[in-house]
Order: structure tokens, then sequence, then C-alpha cells
């Protein structure tokens, strides 16, 4: 279980780095399409991304016996 | 009580009169004055009645109980007062001699006065009426106390008249009636004999007597007859025949006399001898008695009969005598008057008639003559005085007769009476006799009466004593029976008890002898059990620092093999989890070091607990485990309270308990996490209770082990 914990925090943390920086990249995006270069478009897509892996990260605590699944491709 | 009531009336008054001052003194006075006494009177009389009634009820209550008792029931409070003027009321202990000494008191006052009543007034029911008054009183005194003594005697007497009630056996019974036979018969022989003998005798004597007087009768009347024949024809002979006949007679007389007081003292013996007789008082002497007595009776009365008709005859004699004498006594005269005159002439001068002279014969003739004369004289004055000797002898004949009457009425009455009452002894005797008969058949009738009811009586006793004989009988029977019984049943007892001890002697023999058989047996098992179990135990020590042992498995078969008969080896052995049987078990060191490891994330997430926690609890947590610091082991307490219930004291007690090798507390203390530090440490947990799982089941196999052969192995 401690290895369990120290996964989850893995996981948990990787998550939130990929949503933050996919926010952030969307927010960028946006920002640059849509909101003529203003900063709070990356800021929102930024904090979005990290709330959602906080949140993920969050539940995931929240709900141990979630079990994660895992697709396996046969070979 | 009165001056009381006086003046409170007064006073009352004075108060009324005080209330209307304004009336007029006068009437005031007047009013008072008239209702004061108006008043007075009134309570006056009340009062006065009520007392005189209370103490007529209180005297009349002191004599008279029941009314106290009444009016003490009736009236509430009324006994206190009694109690206070009487004093408390008497039980009636006697109360029935109070009222006996009451009704005399009363007969008697009654009596007095009835005397007094009869004395003044002499009046002769009265009189009458005391006399049956004291009579009463008498009697009602005596009854007072004859009751008493009455009392005490039928006690007293009772027991005494029990005795003589008892009923004499047969056999005295019967002796005394063929006694008292005995003695009726001797006593009637006796009687019977006496009497005949008697009756002999006297019928005797009265014949002798009755011959005698017939005799002198017989006598007699020769007598008289030679007399008269005597006096007419004047012969020598007859004279001397006369004189023979009276000698007879005489002789005949004092023959019949004497006769006759032999034949009345006999009669007067037999009937003393009747006399005794009778007294006796028995029936069957009676007619014997009866008999005798007629006889007596027919002989007295021909006794009566033959003396009479020799009076009768001795007074004809009498009379024929005093005439004769009268005659002799004339001749006799006759004679001297011829002899005075003619001197030389003696007697028998008829014979004379040549020897007399001429002056003789005219002084004869005129002596004649002048007898004739005389005689004449005699005669006319004798005719003239005949009536008057007529009458004086009819007088004196009536006299006689009449004394004669009278003595042959009493004797004929006295003879009648005899016969009446002879014929009332016989009717007597007969009526005796039929209501004897009677009774005898009554008695017998009873006696047969009594038979049949004695009869059935001892039929129903026979019935009930056999009943109750049959009844002892069957119980005694069923007593000996059921000893009987016992006395078998124990003795089977007895031999059944020595079969079985014998039986169950001879099984303990081979029981022991089965037995230390089953023990080598035993032993030999215990040892096979104990070296697979030592084996068992031996693998659980191979193991490395952080690699579980080997699995457990082929040694648990094999001491499952060297136990396959005992179930609780058995039951050991399969208690072993499988998770150490397949994979092993970690030993003690290497949950030490993971532990070790496992603290610092666990304190990490020591403040995570069930609820919704956030990642800022996260943060926190992980804050208070920098921050935080405990000692690295800590003894754990006896006992845990609250606050030693924190993750981080816990852990510290747990470290120190695995440092000092107590696995098992270190995972009791560690079972007390919750919360993320509980998820976090399961694993271990779960690890620690294996190997203590499986160590338990060791240590207790061995220690079965241990026990079995230390138990088969022999003591010396």
């Amino acid at each position: 279980m401690a290895e369990e914990h120290g996964r989850k925090w893995d996981r948990c943390l990787a998550d939130t780095a990929v949503k933050t920086v996919t926010g952030l990249g969307v927010g960028i995006v946006f920002s640059v399409l849509l909101f003529k270069r203003r900063t709070w478009p990356v800021a929102f897509g930024s904090g979005l991304g990290v709330g959602m892996g906080y949140t993920n990260c969050q539940n995931d605590f929240r709900l141990p016996y979630l079990i994660h699944g895992r697709m396996v491709k046969d070979q | 009580m009165l001056r009381a009531c006086l003046r409170g009336a007064n006073a009352t008054a004075r108060n009324n009169c005080r209330r209307n001052p304004l009336t007029s003194v006068q009437h005031c006075r007047h009013y008072t004055a008239g209702e004061t006494s108006g008043a007075t009177k009134v309570v006056a009389a009340g009062l006065l009645t009520v007392s005189s009634g209370i103490g007529g009820t209180i005297l009349y209550a002191k004599w008279d109980h029941k009314f106290r008792a009444a009016v003490e029931k009736n009236v509430p409070y009324s006994d206190l007062l009694f109690s206070l003027a009487l004093g408390p009321s008497s039980q009636e202990g006697l109360p029935i001699k109070k009222q006996v000494k009451l009704a005399i008191v009363v007969r008697c006052v009654f009596v007095t006065f009835l005397y007094c009543y009869g004395v003044c007034f002499e009046n002769e029911v009265a009189f009458c009426v005391y006399m049956f008054a004291l009579e009463e009183c008498k009697e009602c005194h005596d009854h007072k106390d004859t009751p008493v003594t009455a009392v005490v005697h039928p006690n007293t007497e009772s027991p005494v008249a029990m005795e003589p009630l008892k009923e004499r056996p047969v056999e005295e019974v019967a002796a005394r009636l063929a006694q008292q036979d005995q003695e009726e018969q001797d006593i009637l022989a006796s009687v019977s004999a006496s009497l005949e003998e008697s009756l002999a005798s006297s019928a005797k004597t009265t014949l002798q007597a009755i011959g005698a007087q017939e005799a002198a009768l017989q006598a007699i009347t020769q007598h008289t007859h030679k007399l008269k024949e005597a006096m007419e024809a004047e012969k020598s002979a007859q004279w001397k025949d006369l004189e023979a006949a009276l000698a007879n007679r005489t002789c005949a007389m004092n023959d019949a006399s004497t006769a006759l007081l032999k034949a009345n003292e006999t009669l007067g013996s037999l009937k003393s001898v009747i006399d005794k007789s009778k007294g006796l008082n028995i029936a069957a002497v009676h007619p014997l008695v009866l008999a005798a007595e007629e006889n007596l009776h027919n002989m007295i009365v021909d006794l009566d009969k033959v003396v009479t008709k020799v009076q009768s005859a001795e007074s004809e004699a009498k009379i024929v005598s005093q005439y004769s004498e009268l005659v002799n006594e004339a001749k006799q005269q006759f004679q001297r008057e011829v002899s005075s005159l003619t001197p030389e002439i003696q007697a028998n001068w008829k014979g004379l008639t040549g020897k007399l002279s001429a002056d003789d014969l005219n002084a004869l003739i005129a002596h004649a003559h002048r007898r004739i004369d005389q005689l004449n004289r005699e005669l006319a004055e004798q005719r003239v005085r005949e009536q008057i000797h007529i009458d004086a002898a009819l007088e004196q004949q009536k006299l006689e007769d009449q004394k004669a009457l009278e003595k042959a009425v009493n004797t004929t009455l006295q003879h009648v009476k005899e016969e009446a009452r002879l014929e009332q002894e016989r009717k007597l005797g007969e009526l005796r006799e039929v209501m004897e008969a009677e009774m005898r058949t009554q008695l017998r009738r009873q006696a047969a009466a009594h038979t049949d009811h004695v009869q059935d009586v001892l039929k129903v006793q026979e019935h009930e004593l056999r009943a109750e004989a049959e009844q002892v009988l069957s119980s005694k029977m069923l007593e000996q029976e059921t000893r009987y019984r016992q006395l078998n049943q124990e003795q089977l007892d007895n031999f059944t008890l020595d079969m079985n001890t014998a039986y169950a002697r001879l099984k303990g023999m081979e029981e022991a002898i089965d037995s230390h058989v089953v023990a080598e047996e035993e032993a030999r098992k215990a040892h096979q059990l104990w070296l697979s179990v030592e084996a068992l135990n031996y693998t659980l020590k191979t193991t490395d620092s952080d690699l579980p042992t080997i699995p457990l498995k082929s040694a648990a078969e094999a001491v499952r093999d060297s136990c396959h008969d005992n179930d609780f080896a058995l039951a050991l052995a399969s208690a072993l989890p499988e998770e150490s049987l397949h994979r092993g078990v970690y030993s003690e060191a290497s949950l030490r070091a993971r532990f070790n490891s496992l603290r610092s994330l666990a304190r990490r997430v020591a403040l995570i607990d069930e609820s919704h926690n956030s990642l800022y609890q996260y943060f926190l947590s992980y804050l208070q485990a920098a921050l935080l610091f405990e000692d690295e082991q800590k003894a754990p307490p006896t006992q845990l309270s609250r606050e030693d219930l924190d993750p981080f004291k816990l852990l510290s007690y747990a470290s120190y308990c695995l440092e000092h090798g107590d696995l098992e507390l270190a995972a009791k203390l560690v079972n007390q996490l919750r919360g993320e530090t509980r998820r976090v440490v399961e694993d271990w947990l779960t690890e620690a209770r294996l190997t203590l799982e499986t160590r338990q089941v060791v240590s207790l196999l061995s220690a079965y082990a241990n026990a079995v052969g230390l138990g088969t192995t022999q003591a010396p």
C-alpha cells in the first residue's frame, strides 16, 4: 500500500502536469486565435488544467478502492 | 342543678331585658318575671324528667343485667355512664342459678302472700294453693339440688351399674336354672311328701275321728233308744243294757273326743304344713297344696258334720236324759214317798201285791189319791202355765235354736267361705297354669326370635370377621411375598454386582494391556509428530531479510501425515493459513525493516481520515509530519487512552514493540490506526497477521507435540 500511495502521487502529479500543460496550450491557442493575445485565456487554461488535475488527484485519493484499469493491447 | 338553671334563666332573662331597654322596666320585669317563671318551670321540669329517667334507668340496670346490656347495646356511651355509676357489668357467670333463685324468690313471695291471704281470710282454696305452692317450692328446691346430685351420682353409679348388667355366661345360667329346677324338684318332692304324709295322717285320724264320732253317734242313739225303751218298758235288763249303753256311750264319746282332738291336731299340723308350703311360693307346689287344702276342707267339713250330728244327737240325748232323769226323779220321789209311807216296802213293789195290808193299801190309796189330786192340781196348774211354759220353752228353744243356727250358720259360712276360697285358689291355679302356658309360648316365641336375631348377628359378624381375617391374611401374604422378592432381588443384585466387578476388573486389565499397546503406539506417533513439528519450526527460520520463507506446504504435509488420526493436530495443521503454505511467511526482521520504511509514509498521511479529504489536507498532513517530532520509540502503556490513539504515538509504540520483539503488540497497536494511515499499513498488517498466525499454529503444534510426547513417556 505504501507503493500504491507513491504510485498514486506519481500518477496524480503526472496527470496534473499534463493537464496543466494542456490547458496552457489550449489557453495559448485560444488566446492567440480568439482573444487577441490576451493573457487571461492562458491563465484560464492553465488554471483549468491545474484545477482538473487537482480534482482528479483529490478524487483519486478520496476513492482509493477505485481501480485504474489499463488497456492491454495484445501483441 | 335547679338553682343553677334558675340562675342561668335569670341571666338570660336579664340579658333579654338589657337587649331591649326601651321597653318599660315594669314590662321588662313582668316579662322577665313571667318568662323566668315559665322558662324556669319548663326547664326545671325537663331536667327533672331527664334526671329521674336516667336515675331510674341506672337503678333498674343495677338490678337487671339484661336490661343493662340492652341499653348499652342500643344507646351509645351508656356503658360509660353505667360503669361510672355502677361499676363494670359483671359477666353472666351463673345466670341460670340467678334466674332460678329469682324464680324461687318470686314463688316464695307468692307463697307467703297466699299464706297471709289464707290466714287472713281463712280461705281453704288459698290454703290448698299455699300447700301446693309449698310443695312446689320444696320440689323445686329439691330439684335444684337433685340435678346436681343426680349429675354426680350417675357418674358414680353408672360404672357400678355396668357390672351387674353383664350377661352371665350360658353355662352359669343353665347351671343356675338346673340348680333352680333341682331345688324346685327337691322342694316339690319334699313338700309333696310332707303333704302326703300329713294328709295321710290327717285322713287317717279324721277317718278315725269320724268313725269314733259315728260310733259315738251310734252309741248315743242307741243309748237314747235304750233309754226311751227303758223308760217305757221299765225292765231291769234294759237298765243294765242302758248302763252298758251309757258306758258304751261315754266310752265312745271319750274315744270320739280324743279322736277328734287328734284329728284336730293333725288337721292343724296339716294346715301349718300347707301354709309353710304355700309360703315357699313355688308354682308346681300349688296344685298339691290346693288338693291338700281341699282334702283338708273336706275332712273338716265331714268332721264338722259328724260333730254336729253327734252334737244334735247329744242334745237329743240330753233332752231324753233330762226327761229320763225327771222320770227317775219322779220315780225316786214316788219311791221315797211310798217308802216313807210304807217303809217296809222296798223297791220293786210291783211284786208285792199280796203282802200289803188294808191300811197300807188305804194309806197307799189315800197317798195315791192325794198324789193324784196333787198331780191333778199340778196338771191344772201346768195346763194354766202351759202356754207360759211353752212360751218359755219355746223361747229357750228359740234361743238354743238360734245359737245352734248361728253356730251352724257360722260353720256353714266358714265352710262356704273355705269352699269359695278353695274354688278361687283352684281357679287361680288354673289361670296361673294358663298364663304360665301362655307365657311359656311367648317366651318360646321370644326365644325363637332371639335365636333368629342372634343367628343373623352371628352371620354378619362371621362375615365381617372373615373379611377382616382374609384382609389380614392377604396383607401378611403380600408382606411375605414382597419380602421374599426383595431378598431375591438383593441376592440377584449382589451376584450381579460381583459379576460386574469381576467383569470390570477383567475389562480393566484388558484395557490396561490395550492401553499399554495404544500408549506405545501413541508414543511413537507423538515422536513422529514432534519430529515433523520440529521440521516445520525449522522451516520458519529459513528466511532471508526481505524474502518470505519457503512454502511450508511440505512440512505441513509431513505434520498432517504424522498426525492423521489426531483431530486437534489435524485442525491445527489445517489452520495454517494458505498464504504461508503456498508462499511462506515473512520473518520478523523483515517486517521490522518494512515497518520502519512504512513509518515515514504513515506519518505523512496521518491527518487524512475516511472523510472527504482534499489535497489541501494532504498538504497539511505533510506539513504536520514535517514539523511534528515524536519519539522514535516509546514504551506503550498498559492501557491505551484517547490521547494514545494518535497515529504518531501509535507508530512510536509499535516501533518500540518491534524493537523489543513483540510483533503481536505492535500489530495490535498498528491495528488502532485509522484512515489513510491504516490503508497505508494494511499490507504490512496483513503480513504481520499471517506471520503471527503461522507462528501461533506452529507453537501450538510444537506445544502439543511436546505435551503428547511428555504424556506418552512412561513415568519410572
